[in-house]
């Protein structure tokens, strides 16, 4: 974020910046990640989202399970085809800004299950920001791609309105 | 046919005489409590549930059919991810399957079996633990999730040490174990039996006299013994309706019949009861897991058949028949004899039956899963139809399902 | 007193003679052969004199260029005995053809088995009259094929993606 530190220092007490760094600075450290989990990665998020990698200290303490409210949607664990219209349909009630972060091998091409039920990549009817590798990804790997989201929102933002 | 259950019907309301319409809400696949991808359709007459109809299949991915194209040792990864909770236990579980198909029962070496009960009770625990947490934050228990996954973190640890993974295990062989324990398996094993019984005891404190917690659990969700059995439901939701059937016990494996550990059945058939029975499980496994570590064997960790078993890799990396066993094992797969066989374990969950069909050659014909998730979930509509919508929560938590087990 | 499986089916053969076609044992499991017309008294049959109350596994196996008849569906039931200790699993099977994959549902004698056979219907498309509510379980409701054929290829994904397509239509009306 641009500052003009010089006003921090003993100034009048304010900072400059322009409006968008100011927006995409706000959104990236308060993002609210709605869970989307299905199957093993979720436990792997749960385990992210409990005290040991504690994801709140990114500013993702509101997990919200209602996409109505929610920026960041981490799609974990496999989408079946019976799955993926209601996935879609949860991605749509989502309002703008919104991000995609697919989590886990079975989100990012089929994972070990190249089978007549199984969706092989979300990318095929969600757009996704990050893909995290992984059967399942460590925690500390989750954290990593929110963290590659934080940078997303601060390089390129988000409109404002 | 599913359309006509989806209409509300007329109905006079009892108290004031007033006609009104029961209500159709559907708790979909995309909901913090169900555990996973479940959906349920309740038809509603104010709060009181009149119709529950689960529908699963939001989770199914073939696994049984993706099977019948590799070999056994193949598989094994893909039973991690059906009751990716505990995924120990599914490998051992098919492990020990295959492992009777070949007859080789005998020859598996006492260190093997030893260390496979440890990692078994392990996660046991680990599967209770999420299934308390779960159902606890369900209801509103926050601290206690914490407080429980913070001791998953520990056992997480320990197989992270044994295989190198902290979820999918993946770890027996047919035979044995893939390689020998870590050096500090046992000082690591100690120190969690150390640590363990101080947070069953606070989460005990926060859960078994609180009001809330009873209130919300005693009387909920109740089912009783004959219909238990006449639905086929196993683990803690039979044991928690006073029946004592336990596969460790009915029909052992794995040497348990050498241990000295018992299981507990309560015969009040509510969720309450399973909660109870489930932390008094945890209890035993560790009761179990402090026997087994105190006489485990020396000796040879994998068994000593060459048709089976691939050879150690300093005679694979140095002797060509070596190499080209290892090759053949690995392409092929070992073959076991024409036939069938069935085998249950005791899953955290209930039994875990696997059912393979051999046609003689290195890939299964058939590999069939008895999830107990799937059976127990049959269930739900008895548990809770005339009672309150909020209760619906509290049978999902208590019967503890995992959807990979159930959709396989 | 444990029970012995050979009473199981000497009294097999005297009530219901002819039920049983063949009786195979291997690594100590026993397998009965039912005739799938008596099936469901053999289930009524164990249930009520012998105790076997409680079903644990309702499958079916398709061997498709390997034997005729193609199909076969096993049961694996259990009983307790009367104080828990004696704990007995059979296993029985019967033979369906291909032009006629139709059985009695044993829902009436186990209510448990209700789940287990919709799922054989939906995998193997093995019809169970009498059952009270024959859908598809596992599969979407619109799903053509039956996947665990082994005429269906693993990797045919087509008709799961009408069905999803469909299912989008739907959604966006």
């Amino acid at each position: 974020m641009a500052l003009n530190t010089n006003s921090i220092l003993g100034g009048d007490g304010f900072v400059t910046t322009k409006l968008s760094s100011f927006v995409n600075w706000a959104r990236k450290n308060s993002l609210w990640p709605m869970p989307f989990g299905t199957a093993c990665c979720a436990i792997e998020m749960m385990g992210t989202l409990a005290s040991r990698f504690d994801l709140s200290r990114f500013g993702a303490e509101a997990i919200r399970f209602s996409p109505r409210q929610a920026d960041l949607m981490i799609v974990s664990g496999t989408i079946t085809y019976k799955m993926a219209s209601v996935c879609r349909r949860i991605y749509d009630q989502m309002p703008e800004p919104k991000w995609v972060i697919a989590m886990g091998s079975c989100t990012c091409g089929g994972g070990p299950f190249d089978s007549y039920a199984v969706v092989q990549g979300i990318d095929e009817f969600l757009p996704v920001d990050v893909y995290v590798g992984g059967c399942p990804p460590r925690p500390e790997a989750l954290i990593d791609a929110v963290m590659k989201i934080q940078k997303k929102i601060e390089m390129q933002g988000a409109p404002l309105v | 046919m599913e359309r006509i259950e989806f209409l509300t019907e007329e109905i006079i309301d009892k108290e004031t005489g007033i006609k009104t319409e029961t209500m159709v809400l559907n708790m979909g696949p995309q909901h913090p409590s169900t555990h996973g991808v479940l959906r349920v359709v309740l038809r509603l007459e104010g709060e009181t549930v009149v119709k529950a109809i689960p529908y699963i299949g939001y989770l199914h991915r073939g696994i049984e059919k993706l099977c019948e194209h590799i070999t056994y040792q193949m598989c094994l990864p893909y039973t991690d991810r059906m009751d990716y909770v505990a995924a120990i236990c599914n490998n051992i579980g098919f492990i020990l399957t295959a492992e009777k198909l070949l007859g080789i029962e005998k020859e598996i070496p006492e260190r093997a079996k030893v260390a496979e009960v440890i990692l078994f009770e392990l996660g046991r625990i680990e599967s209770h633990l999420l299934g308390i947490g779960t159902s606890a934050l369900d209801l509103g228990a926050f601290s206690a999730f914490l407080y429980l996954f913070k001791e998953r973190e520990r056992i997480y640890d320990i197989l992270e040490m044994v295989c190198g993974a902290r979820l999918t295990t993946s770890y027996p062989r047919v035979g044995g174990l893939p390689d020998d324990l870590p050096e500090n398996f046992e000082e690591a094993i100690r120190n969690f039996l150390k640590a363990f019984p101080k947070t069953l005891t606070e989460v005990d404190k926060l859960l078994t006299r609180n009001r809330i917690w009873v209130d919300r659990t005693k009387d909920v969700a109740y089912i009783s013994a004959d219909d238990a059995i006449d639905l086929g439901l196993t683990g803690p939701v039979l044991r928690g309706s006073g029946v004592p059937y336990d596969v460790r016990k009915a029909m052992p494996y794995l040497g348990y019949e050498n241990f000295d550990f018992e299981i507990p059945v309560i015969s009040d058939g509510d969720a309450y009861a399973r909660y109870l029975v489930r932390l008094e499980e945890m209890r035993q496994s560790m009761h179990i897991i402090e026997q087994a570590i105190n006489n485990l064997p020396d000796g040879p960790y994998i068994a000593d058949l060459p048709e089976i078993v691939l050879p150690r890799k300093e005679l694979t990396y140095t002797r060509m028949e070596s190499l080209i066993r290892h090759f053949v094992l690995v392409y092929e797969g070992f073959k076991p004899p024409p036939g069938e066989v069935y085998h249950a374990v005791e899953n955290p969950k209930g039994e875990l039956g696997y059912y393979i069909v051999s046609d003689g050659s290195g890939k299964p014909y058939r590999m069939r899963v008895r999830g107990p998730s799937f059976v127990n979930l049959q269930a739900l509509p008895k548990m809770v139809e005339g009672r309150l919508i909020a209760d619906v929560i509290a049978a999902i938590g208590s019967i503890d399902i995992v959807l990979g087990e159930v959709d396989r | 007193m444990s029970l012995d499986l050979q009473t199981v089916v000497d009294s097999l053969n005297t009530n219901l003679p002819d039920s049983v076609l063949d009786v195979k044992t291997f690594r100590g499991e026993t397998t009965l052969i039912i005739d799938k017309k008596r099936v469901r008294e053999v289930c009524y049959h164990l249930k009520d004199d012998f105790g076997f109350k409680f079903i644990a596994d309702i499958t079916a196996v398709d061997y498709l260029g390997v034997k005729t008849p193609r199909f076969e569906v096993v049961y694996h039931v259990h009983r307790f005995g009367p104080d828990f200790d004696d704990n007995v699993r059979i296993r029985l099977k019967t033979e369906l053809p291909e032009e006629e994959p139709r059985i009695d549902s044993v829902v009436p004698v186990w209510s448990g088995a209700n789940w287990l056979e919709r799922e054989v219907y939906d995998m193997f498309g093995i019809e169970f009259l009498g059952h009270p509510d024959l859908r598809r379980i596992l599969m979407p409701e619109d799903y053509e094929p039956h996947p665990l054929r082994k005429d269906f290829d693993v990797r045919d994904r087509e008709a799961s993606k009408r069905s999803f397509k469909r299912a989008l239509e739907e959604g966006s009306e």
